[in-house]
């Protein structure tokens, strides 16, 4: 991360993308640091891609202005823009051979033959794939031609990296190991990257800054922890994890806490980051993996956290962990996943759940 | 599977008829070429190139040969030229009319090529000009430019757009980017075009009746106006000639393009 006093590398301002009557993405503010990994994370739909196609040049804003290094690139055409572009399907080009692919930028940039022997073979033993000079495109496997998409984009030293979904096309095991790659390399060249995705794994485990965006507007951005411990709106804390709802209204307020009455009658103490007062009707949002349970003749409650009763309603072994679902009074019950420090508890068991104050996170209800 | 039902043995036979029916007329063709006497008799009397010497001498036949050569030739380079244009404008591009223009283009196809042939005449004589080498060019152009069109454009829409965009965001300009990245990718489709083009030029009587003159006949016209005097051996040699390259340049070309594309779709 970069101290504040640099000007972002690419900013948004105003940004706003109509596709005749429909709006993709609706009035858009947004800086992105140099050196940094930022990634558009929302559903299908939400606008994220037709941003990153923004910035490459391959759709025009309809109104508003994006610059990168400060300067207003509207109207430079995309391939002045000296930016490393990663598709979805990679786009290799079918007739040319891996050597080309990688020389391909540079074949436009007044290189030196020599230069661009010696620049393709780093880029090539960057993505640590030497050595494939020679070969097709479709001689390579997907996590292959990946690597050589890549090296592609980097060969050319891009003020901007712009990753649209890349690691969606390869199957799961090869999507982790290839995430952690696109990091380190990221990392290692230091390039500011854009990163579009609607996987929250990888958005959460790579970035420096995610950009939530739904409907093509805006709902939260700021670091990892940030979206994920206390996100700003029902939707945010919907699309990240696992997520337990529940309606409440603040009864007292002290300094830093408060207390609210959720549905069950049961009154829960919740850190008061919102500033909220008596009388607010909130929605209490607290991560499935934040409860704890316990069997209910064994339980003695910790001073100064929040618990209650249950019962086990269902719940499904995914072997490292638990996922439990806890009927707590009538029509409302709380989703868990449990580490499984204890032992499995049977359905129909009743539990004690506690849950620390500072891991209930309040929002005004919608 | 050894054993057949009678339906087979009779599917069997009628394809067999059905390739006698449409090839027979043209294998009597190539071997009365060979016939060494004036009229054609079964069986021959020995093998003779009589005929393809005679043709060969005949000056009005390689004038014909020549200008057929040339127009299809042409006629390749023109249509190709303009239906890759066209084919990009009409799958790259969004335009208003674009659909109507394009069935524009198309419908030479299915205009008998007699209302064609007039029609260009009576344009032509609303224009008051000539009939000339020209006309036929524009004419063969119109004849052709569909099937280039159609070919073009069914490659065109396999070739992803991402490649194009991909080539652009690496640094290469519009022109550098369809030079480096969609022609090679649609050069297979060009190929065929061009061959469609030189073929259907090289053959077409029906149209080019109307358009030809004196000084620029093509050899089905020449063919057809010798039919009116006599039925010489000569039109024989002539026509096995014709068949085999009609035949040859598109059998070469493929030959030729398989040998040459590391791209294989």
């Amino acid at each position: 991360m970069v101290s504040g006093d640099r000007q972002p590398m690419v900013q948004f301002k105003g940004i706003l993308k109509r596709f005749g009557k429909v709006t993709a993405v609706e009035k858009m503010d947004f800086d992105i640091e140099e050196g940094s990994l930022v990634t558009l994370l929302g559903p299908s739909g939400c606008g994220k891609t037709t941003l990153l196609r923004m910035v490459a040049g391959l759709e025009e804003p309809t109104e508003g202005d994006i610059f990168i290094k400060g300067k207003r690139v509207n109207d430079i055409p995309i391939h002045k823009r000296n930016l490393g572009m990663i598709f979805q399907n990679y786009a290799l080009f079918p007739h040319k051979t891996i050597f080309d692919n990688v020389a391909f930028g540079l074949k436009y940039r007044n290189v030196s033959k020599a230069q661009i022997e010696t620049k393709v073979t780093r880029a090539l033993e960057m993505v640590r794939l030497p050595g494939v000079e020679k070969r097709m495109p479709s001689q390579l496997s997907g996590g292959q031609q990946q690597r050589i998409a890549m090296a592609r984009a980097i060969v050319i030293e891009p003020d901007v990296l712009l990753m649209d979904e890349p690691l969606s096309a390869l199957d799961e095991n090869l999507r982790e190991a290839m995430r952690r790659e696109v990091d380190n390399l990221q990392q290692m060249l230091g390039v500011t990257t854009i990163f579009v995705t609607h996987d929250q794994r990888e958005a959460l485990s790579m970035s420096d800054k995610i950009l939530v965006m739904k409907d093509g507007r805006k709902q939260q951005e700021g670091n990892p922890e940030s979206v994920y411990n206390e996100p700003a709106n029902h939707f945010v804390a919907d699309f990240l994890g696992h997520s337990n709802f529940i309606a409440g209204e603040v009864v007292g307020v002290d300094d830093n806490h408060v207390n609210v009455r959720i549905e069950t009658g049961d009154i829960l103490l919740a850190e008061n980051k919102g500033g909220f007062s008596r009388g607010d009707r909130v929605e209490m949002i607290v991560r499935a993996q934040r409860f704890d349970a316990f069997p209910k003749a064994e339980f003695q409650p910790t001073a100064g956290l929040n618990h209650f009763q249950g019962h086990i309603k269902d719940r499904s072994y995914m072997g490292g962990e638990v996922s439990y679902f806890i009927e707590l009074g009538v029509d409302r019950e709380i989703h868990i996943i449990s580490m499984m420090r204890t032992r499995l508890y049977d359905i129909g068991e009743a539990v004690s759940i506690q849950v620390a104050p500072h891991h209930c996170h309040l929002i005004p209800l919608e | 599977m050894k054993s057949f039902s009678l339906g087979w043995h009779l599917i069997r036979i009628y394809t067999f008829l059905i390739y006698v029916f449409m090839f027979a007329p043209i294998v009597v063709v190539i071997v009365l070429a060979f016939n060494p006497k004036q009229f054609g008799i079964f069986p021959m009397e020995g093998v003779s190139l009589r005929w393809f010497i005679k043709l060969a001498q005949n000056e009005s036949i390689i004038d014909a040969f020549q200008n057929s050569l040339i127009l299809g030739s042409l006629t390749a380079v023109v249509s190709t030229a303009i239906g890759i244009l066209a084919a990009m404008a009409f799958i790259r591009f969004d335009f208003p009319g674009k659909n109507t223009l394009n069935t524009l283009l198309l419908a030479p196809i299915m205009i008998p090529e007699v209302v064609l042939g007039v029609s260009l005449l009576l344009f032509l004589r609303w224009l008051q000009q000539p009939k000339s080498f020209a006309l036929l060019l524009i004419g063969h152009v119109v004849l052709t430019l569909p099937y280039v069109l159609l070919i073009v454009q069914a490659r065109l829409v396999g070739i992803k757009k991402e490649y194009e965009e991909a080539a652009k965001t690496l640094g290469a300009n519009a022109f550098q980017t369809f030079r480096d990245v969609t022609f090679p990718l649609l050069l297979p489709a060009i190929m065929a075009g061009a061959l469609f083009s030189f073929t259907i030029s090289f053959d077409d009587i029906t149209a080019t009746l109307f358009w030809a003159t004196a000084q620029n006949q093509t050899v089905p016209v020449k063919i057809f106006s010798m039919l009116r005097n006599s039925i010489s051996p000569e039109i024989n040699a002539l026509g096995a000639v014709m068949i085999v390259l009609t035949i040859a340049t598109p059998l070469l070309a493929g030959y030729l393009s398989r040998k040459f594309s590391k791209f294989k779709p």
